[in-house]
């Protein structure tokens, strides 16, 4: 099994700043098969749908997940009000992890609540994890001693300056050097983190967001575009040619079934090269190249 | 363990329960939770004579007991249902019932041609997606609509072929005796009713495509109404669905007139829901002493 759904019992549940918290849930079965940035359904009692959250950390001894989550709607602001001891049932883990390789210098960024589903990355990259994190303000700032105590090595930059660097967290990244970029956080960051991986031929992961159902990939709900690739079924473990640029006109495969079982003919093709993937399933760890932002 | 099994249409279920067409894919994400033999049957996602892209997202979002989505009927093609997803599903020990929609007659009658030699149990006819602009909803929300489309596919069907009826309509029952007179073997219904959800900050509508297709819970009572409407017009069985998520709500739908039930937006709140609906449902049957599940089936006591 990939993954299940379990109830399991919240270890802790804490409040890290005015609307981010931070909950530890005892699921040993799937904490054993859980990878850095994979996500979870959490299921909240009187509503359809679950909420997708990102794995921020995993502890395969203690046999828990740690989730880190923002109350943005009332459906997290109905989980926010769990306490330790309670249960909660998840469905995980989902989606694809980032391709994390220990030998390689790896550059994290993350912005906002963009930032918990990387810790889990520092945690297996140790030394070899550079963490450049942003955020609003010195209030909002999270899980900075958590990345440091992974190892890495860890920057924090706010908006108005209160904390840390002024500025972007892409300036901050401008000046380290890694062989490897894995990036969460909102859309412009994600875009500037994706031209400076591409400008220094550096091979970069994105974990991206969409509304969701089933969470597996049945629904076909949470669309996101993908281009066309040849590479396709290793994706996104699968040899990373950097010198092919993805912004080149895109190879058709012809007739060729792609990661996601759709089949493609010239006939049925999407205009400008690219399909409608899903986030659930085919990511929501993409390669920077392959989506279209 | 009760006798779950149920007839529809000449078409043999073990147990009541189908997964609602788009809901279950083509079953492989949920054989990852049990043999998809749990289920009496599964209507795939809507097919079409080519592949479809689909909407562009927001394609989900959740309302008050339900959820609206407007996927737009993505789909690979029937050739590749055929060729790459079939062979596997149709091993699994379930009935299948390919859900097919289309824009123009032709596309229809082509597709269900190219399933006639397929292993198909059944034709599921989709004329009631809200989703795109020719998903064949233009079809279903005319009593002479549903009769032309049904007796042009009629002709060229040789499965089993049920109508999933639409509720946008003033009166479904009528849209159920037209496709009963036109041939059909078996109804089902409801499909989804057209909603909308509004972001106050930005002004949009939550899906990109405006509007979308509730389901869900909030959906039941009205099912429930339609289903009994419809099962005092027409003599062809009922296949009932629309927000069914507990064994309760099962029973009252076959009470209400269906012969069998279909499930769809429970299974992202519980992927385990078949199970659980299929083992309340043996024990009200244990309980109350039901022998055959056909029993139910329109068993309410109007006052
Ligand atoms: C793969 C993935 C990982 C995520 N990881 C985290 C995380 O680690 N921490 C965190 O705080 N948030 C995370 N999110 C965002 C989180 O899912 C949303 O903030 C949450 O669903 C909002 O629910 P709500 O009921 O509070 O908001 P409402 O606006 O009331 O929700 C209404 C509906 O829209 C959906 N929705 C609204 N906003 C989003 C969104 N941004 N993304 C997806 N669905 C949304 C909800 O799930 C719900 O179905 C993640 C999203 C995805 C897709
Ligand atoms: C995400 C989603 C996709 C759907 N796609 C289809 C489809 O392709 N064809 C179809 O006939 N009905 C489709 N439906 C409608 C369902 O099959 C069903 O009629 C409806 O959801 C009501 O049942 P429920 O409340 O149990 O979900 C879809 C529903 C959902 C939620
Ligand atoms: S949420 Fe159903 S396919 Fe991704």
């Amino acid at each position: 099994m990939k993954y299940d759904s379990k109830t399991g019992r919240l270890v802790k549940a804490e409040r890290l700043t005015a609307d981010v918290y931070d909950f530890i849930l005892d699921c040993p079965e799937l904490a054993a098969k859980a990878r850095p940035g994979q996500f979870a359904q959490i299921r909240l009692p009187g509503h359809t749908l679950r909420r997708p959250i990102s794995i921020c950390g995993i502890d395969r001894e203690r046999g828990t997940l740690r989730f880190v989550f923002q109350i943005r709607g009332r459906g997290t602001a109905e989980l926010a009000e769990f306490r330790q001891g309670q249960e909660l049932e998840i469905l995980a883990p989902l989606g694809n992890g980032f391709p994390v390789d220990p030998d390689k210098r790896t550059l994290l960024v993350g912005g906002g609540i963009g930032v918990p589903p990387l810790l889990g990355c520092a945690a297996e990259l140790k030394e070899n994890a550079v963490a450049v994190l942003g955020f609003r303000s010195e209030s909002a700032v999270i899980l900075e001693q958590d990345f440091k105590a992974a190892g890495a090595k860890t920057l924090v930059a706010t908006d108005d300056g209160s904390y840390g660097f002024h500025g972007l967290v892409t300036a901050l990244a401008e000046r380290e050097e890694f062989e490897m970029m894995f990036a969460c956080g909102p859309s412009p960051m994600l875009k500037a983190a994706a031209k400076l991986a591409e400008r220094r031929n550096v091979p970069c992961f994105l974990s991206l967001e969409e509304r969701m159902a089933c969470g597996i990939g049945a629904c076909l709900g949470c669309a996101v575009r993908l281009r066309y690739a040849q590479t396709d079924c290793k994706f996104p473990f699968g040899e990373l040619d950097t010198k092919k640029g993805a912004r080149t006109t895109p190879k058709l495969p012809d007739g060729q079934k792609l990661s996601n079982g759709q089949f493609v003919t010239k006939e049925t093709l999407p205009p400008d090269g690219w399909y409608y993937g899903h986030v659930c399933k085919d990511g929501p760890v993409f390669d920077s190249r392959r989506v279209v932002l | 363990m009760a006798d779950l099994r149920v007839m529809v249409a000449g078409v043999e279920f073990q147990n009541p329960l189908i997964a609602a067409s788009g809901t279950f894919g083509f079953g492989r994400e949920y054989s990852e939770f049990y043999p998809l033999s749990v289920l009496g049957g599964i209507s795939c996602k809507g097919i079409t004579i080519k592949e479809r892209p689909g909407n562009p997202p927001p394609r989900v979002t959740e309302t008050p007991g339900g959820m609206l989505n407007a996927v737009g009927l993505q789909n690979p093609g029937v050739d590749h249902f055929i060729e790459h997803d079939l062979p596997w599903l149709s091993k699994q020990g379930t009935k299948i019932i390919a859900n097919v929609a289309g824009n123009a007659p032709e596309d229809y009658c082509q597709t269900v041609e190219k399933l006639n030699d397929a292993p198909v149990d059944m034709i599921e006819l989709n004329i009631s997606c809200p989703n795109v602009r020719q998903g064949g909803v233009q079809f279903g929300t005319t009593c002479e609509g549903v009769y032309g489309i049904t007796s042009e596919v009629r002709k060229h069907c040789k499965k089993p072929l049920m109508v999933k009826l639409s509720p946008n309509v003033t009166d479904i029952s009528e849209m159920a005796v037209a496709a009963e007179s036109a041939g059909a073997d078996a109804v089902s219904l409801i499909n989804t009713l057209t909603g909308m959800r509004i972001d106050i900050h930005t002004r949009r509508p939550i899906l990109h495509n405006n509007t979308g297709g509730m389901s869900g819970p909030a959906l039941l009572p009205i099912a429930l109404r339609m289903v009994w409407q419809t099962y005092q017009k027409v003599k062809i069985p009922i296949v009932g669905l629309g927000g069914i998520s507990t064994a309760e709500d099962a029973v009252e739908m076959l009470l209400a007139g269906a012969a069998a039930l279909q499930i769809g937006t429970v299974l992202f709140t519980d992927p385990y829901a078949p199970v659980k609906i299929t083992e309340g449902l043996a024990q009200y049957m244990d309980k109350n002493g039901v022998k055959s599940l056909s029993e139910l089936t329109g068993g309410v006591k109007p006052w």
